[in-house]
């Protein structure tokens, strides 16, 4: 058998070709425009193949040509600030080569291959390189510098090595066995990129909204599910943890969401500063963008060029974090494939392997000893859409079974106009205990406690609640009136944020802290104040403690939140005394 | 290309004809089936292979039997467009419906449509006046959005949906829209409503109207939004008019789709739908936008009833995961009287952030529009406590915030079907209303507004 076969039969985007040899998961160019696809089953000589363009007009018959590659990414200088769709085409050039609806049968070059890099070696001629290793940098945007791996199948003594003006096709490196490197490598998407080990991770992943870091912290290398219905907030907060999270690098993939936000990302990132570097975010960004309206394959293939460019960062020692909006479009993408292969379905019709794809897709996640001995993590932080928000739906589980931090939003919340509306009485994070440390090393010794304190009020809040509710909150004694009290003031003054207020959008970690301080240092100073005959009306009123909450709008709050508490406690302490 | 006619049907199964032994067909190409008794039917091919094609008749497949002759047509199924659409009343399938002449094509367009790459794309800022209050200050519109409007049966969505047509205009500005109308499985008598209403206005001269009624065949209304679409397109991007489409009512449409889904022993998804109508949702829904260094626009108005008034339903849950926000229908409003029953509560506008505020609308719209909101959701809240507790129990601050709830639906929802308020208009009574709060439970205002604003520093 050749690498020619023919179209047999054509259902939407399943083509299904004879007389091809293939193996599974080949690349090939359906029809005379050379559509492409990739083969996802074999019957005895008949190929199935999900084609990542639209079909129409395609006849049986037609060519289908084997390219015998398995799906690719390009990886190399160029990658930043670049806006994908699912199967690595850049947007931009998308639209100069078909205009600005997207047709078919063009292909496209991940990034412009004839720009012209500065390498700087770091190997010399005579050095034995292993897989993985560094062997050059080149400055890629301002904030990163892009360092050029030996692939991970290749190792040798270096015969030469050049430095200088290249572009990223252009061999900058020869091993002695005659073996050359380009600054360019490919990595096939479905398979993970190599790794020596996985550590435990132990280092939060900041992202300057207070319920996430300090309630329910994310690790680098850790995995995050977003489930929520719409309306709930899961894209601002994508957006959030885009903007401000301080890893070094993000990808963003628009898995089947809105083409006008793609497009309000689009226009809105190139403009935002990173707080953590004071560079434009877009240097530190790859986008991928496959809206709900572009094909169907090529976005179940979006989260995987996805992960793949995050685990090339990876591999030279950056910390990195991958959106993923939203996953439940990439489990339905694979729904519709799989119906079309008229599999045996599993639960609502989704393939009875959903629950492995989205584990496999998770456990790509990590903080890893790379082969070159670096350390680097993924971060994957994926938004599920649960139907009418009923997260006992197989997404959702098949997620939530993997992940180990839940941000759970909630419509009743998002109806309150509480942002970010997560609930936190049903979120968690499994990861307290390892980062534990690194919040006492970094932060202070009793951040662990603070926060302890923090979510048993919540907790307390929510249990006499329900008794308000039935006696109203009058006939609480005095002290769980306070607890009321010290609640609110943790949901309206801590746990709502702004995501798009200048200054309260992105929180410091050491501002959380004494932000949590302050609430319980008004519990404390009321509590005694109140012992001693203060009225909780006025305790509550002391114009101080408005001061306070109001101030976390303005630029410089961490340097005079001291004084407000200060101020607040003295006149709280003064009730007293007017009775 | 005119091909053979094929005699060779094997099968016949609600929509779907199969047949065997053709030359190769192309996926998508359209078909026609002449029947015995000379009717003509038209379909189109949703599976080929060289065995077996499956076509998908949109008439209906009556009469069909294993006699009937197969033509292929060669080409997928195309439009004519020209600027001649507009005035003119067609069908469910793309044929004058007026009595009037075939459209001369100026050129065919695909009714499928291409999805607008995400690049090209404008961000949508432009404020569109509806004259409803309830829809200016809470879920501002915004040129190049889609709105759908959740309702159910028996709820006022048409004469809404009438009057957003009617007065959406531009804030002080005349331009108007083109109205590209489609119907899928509505009664006569609601199309008649719509005509009457759009004759009335001598909107129907700016209008092109697709229509597929209750009694025409189901499987054709799989087309009608398509090329309604591929129209609202043509204007807007070919001849830079802004379109605004209504489409009524979406609900049919997905039956359709699962009714073609079921003939084809597909394997459903929730409540018995595909599992791919949210692909197929958003390849209706995502051709709404605008394009950068292109003067027209779509803006979508999708209406949609609610079965059993159930937003968790696939039909509006699929929707809202694709639209920018959406507009909801309360029955309880509705049966208090008052038009427009809408409850801002669970509306939203996702896009409302970019097209308000000094440049745009008014510079206190946001700060108005949060407490407006607040105020009420907290009036309603109490609502259910005094039901239990009685008035007597509340403070004066929940008092205020209780009766400022009825007033809120007596004042600030309801107006005529004609009324047609600009935002100033909408903003000052807002401030009017509040007045009856004390300023300091208004936290969500800024002070500067109350200051300038509120009427007691403007008298």
């Amino acid at each position: 058998m050749s690498n020619e076969g023919v179209i047999y039969r054509i259902s939407g985007p399943v083509v299904t070709a004879t007389g091809m040899k293939a193996a599974m998961y080949d690349v090939v160019r359906v029809g005379e425009e050379g559509l492409m696809g990739e083969v996802i089953e074999l019957h005895g000589d008949k190929a199935v193949i999900q084609v990542y363009e639209d079909t129409s007009g395609i006849r049986p018959g037609e060519p289908v040509l084997n390219t015998q590659e398995t799906l690719s990414v390009s990886l190399g200088p160029g990658l930043l600030t670049q806006i994908y769709d699912g199967i690595q085409r850049p947007l931009p050039t998308l639209e100069e080569e078909m205009g600005v609806f997207i047709t078919r049968g063009v292909d496209a070059d991940a990034f412009d291959l004839e720009k012209i890099w500065t390498f700087e070696p770091q190997v010399a001629a005579g050095d034995e390189v292993v897989a993985g290793q560094v062997i050059g940098h080149v400055q890629e945007t301002e904030t990163i510098v892009h360092k050029i791996m030996v692939p991970p199948t290749v190792g040798g003594v270096v015969k030469s090595i050049e430095s200088g003006d290249f572009n990223v096709t252009q061999t900058v490196c020869v091993l002695e066995d005659g073996t050359e490197m380009q600054m360019m490598q490919k990595w096939p998407v479905r398979t993970p990129r190599p790794f020596q080990q996985k550590y435990a991770p132990e280092t939060p992943l900041i992202t300057g909204m207070r319920i996430l870091d300090f309630l329910f912290p994310l690790a680098k290398g850790g995995a995050a599910g977003i489930p929520g219905p719409f309306g709930s907030g899961k894209t601002v907060t994508q957006q959030s943890l885009a903007k401000y999270s301080d890893a070094q690098l993000v990808v963003y993939i628009g898995c089947g969401e809105r083409g006008n936000e793609m497009t309000e990302v689009l226009d809105e990132f190139p403009h935002l500063i990173d707080p953590n570097t004071g560079k434009p975010l877009m240097e530190r960004t790859v986008m991928i963008a496959n809206t709900s309206n572009m094909p169907v394959a090529a976005r179940e293939a979006s989260v995987y060029t996805g992960i793949t460019i995050a685990e090339y960062f990876r591999d030279m020692g950056y910390d990195v974090a991958l959106m993923a909006d939203s996953t439940s479009r990439w489990a339905e993408a694979m729904r519709e494939i799989s119906s079309r292969l008229e599999e045996m379905p599993g639960e609502e019709g989704y393939p009875a392997y959903l629950s492995s794809r989205i584990a496999e897709f998770y456990e790509r996640a990590g903080r890893v000893e790379t082969l070159n001995g670096d350390d680097g993590s993924v971060t994957v932080i994926g938004a599920v859409s649960p139907p009418g928000g009923d997260i006992s739906e197989p997404v959702s589980q098949g997620t939530l079974r993997i992940v180990k931090v839940f941000w759970g939003l909630d419509a009743g919340l998002a109806r309150q106009r509480h942002f970010p509306a997560i609930n936190w009485l049903n979120s968690y994070s499994l990861y307290p205990q390892s980062l534990d440390q690194w919040f006492r090393d970094n932060i202070s010794q009793d951040f662990p406690e603070v926060r302890t304190q923090i979510s048993g009020l919540l907790q307390i809040e929510s249990e006499l609640q329900e008794i308000v509710q039935l006696v109203g909150s009058d006939a609480l004694p005095t002290d769980q009136q306070l607890t009321l009290e010290v609640a609110r003031m943790i949901r309206e003054f801590f746990l709502q944020q702004n995501g798009f207020h200048d200054v309260d959008a992105y929180c410091d970690i050491h501002l959380q802290y004494q932000m949590a301080k302050a609430i319980l240092s008004f519990q404390d100073a009321a509590k005694s104040a109140m012992a001693n005959g203060a009225v909780l009306n006025d305790v509550v009123n002391v114009p101080a403690r408005s001061d306070l909450m109001r101030g976390r709008f303005e630029k410089g709050y961490i340097d005079v939140i001291a004084d407000m508490v200060k101020k607040m406690t003295d006149e709280i302490a003064d009730t007293v005394e007017e009775n | 290309m005119t091909g053979k006619e094929y005699r060779t049907i094997t099968d016949v199964k609600g929509p779907l004809v199969f047949l065997n032994k053709t030359e190769p067909v192309a996926f998508g190409e359209i078909v026609t089936l002449r029947l015995s008794n000379g009717t003509i039917k038209n379909g189109q091919v949703l599976d080929t292979s060289d065995d077996l094609v499956i076509v998908q008749v949109f008439e209906g497949t009556s009469k069909i039997d294993r006699e009937s002759g197969v033509t292929f047509m060669g080409d997928v199924f195309k439009l004519p467009v020209s600027t001649d659409l507009v005035g003119r009343i067609l069908d469910g399938a793309g044929r004058p419906r007026d009595g009037g002449p075939e459209i001369v094509a100026e050129e065919k367009a695909d009714i499928i449509g291409a999805a607008i790459n995400p690049y090209s794309r404008q961000s949508p800022n432009d404020f569109i006046q509806t004259g409803v209050s309830a829809i200016d200050l809470c879920t501002s519109l915004v040129r190049g959005q889609k709105l759908p409007i959740f309702s159910a049966s028996g709820l006022p969505h048409n004469d809404i949906a009438l009057q957003i047509a009617r007065q959406a205009k531009l804030k002080d500005s005349d331009e108007e829209f083109i109205v590209v109308f489609c119907a899928m499985g509505i009664t006569a008598e609601e199309y008649n409503f719509f005509r009457s209403d759009l004759e009335r206005t001598g909107a129907l001269e700016n209008a092109v109207l697709f229509v597929n009624l209750a009694d025409d065949p189901a499987v054709e209304r799989i087309i009608t939004p398509r090329l309604a679409l591929t129209a609202a397109e043509y204007l807007a991007f070919e001849k830079d008019y802004h379109v605004l489409v209504i489409y009524t009512d979406m609900t049919n449409y997905c039956d359709a789709l699962r009714q073609i889904g079921a003939a084809r022993e597909e394997v459903p998804g929730r409540r018995g739908y595909p599992g791919y109508m949210y692909t197929d949702l958003a390849m209706l829904y995502e051709r709404a936008g605008i394009i950068k260094n292109k003067k027209g626009s779509i803006t979508q108005f999708p209406i949609l009833t609610m079965p059993g008034d159930d937003i968790t339903h696939p039909i509006p849950d699929l929707s809202g995961y694709i639209t920018e926000g959406q507009i909801v229908i309360s029955r309880e409003l509705h049966q208090q009287g008052i038009y427009p029953p809408i409850n801002v509560l669970p509306s939203l506008s996702r896009l409302m952030g970019s097209c308000i505020g000094e440049k745009t609308t008014r510079e206190d719209h946001k700060s108005v529009s949060d407490q407006m909101y607040a105020a009420y959701a907290q009036g309603r809240e109490l609502r259910g406590l005094v039901a239990i507790v009685g008035e007597d129990a509340l403070n004066e601050r929940d008092k205020q915030l209780l009766d400022f709830s009825g007033v809120f639906e007596d004042k600030f929802l309801r107006q005529t079907r004609d009324e047609d308020r600009s935002i100033e208009e909408t903003l000052d009574l807002c401030w009017n209303l509040m007045a009856a709060i004390d300023t300091k439970y208004l936290v969500r205002l800024d002070q500067k507004w109350i200051d300038k604003y509120h009427p007691d520093n403007r008298a």
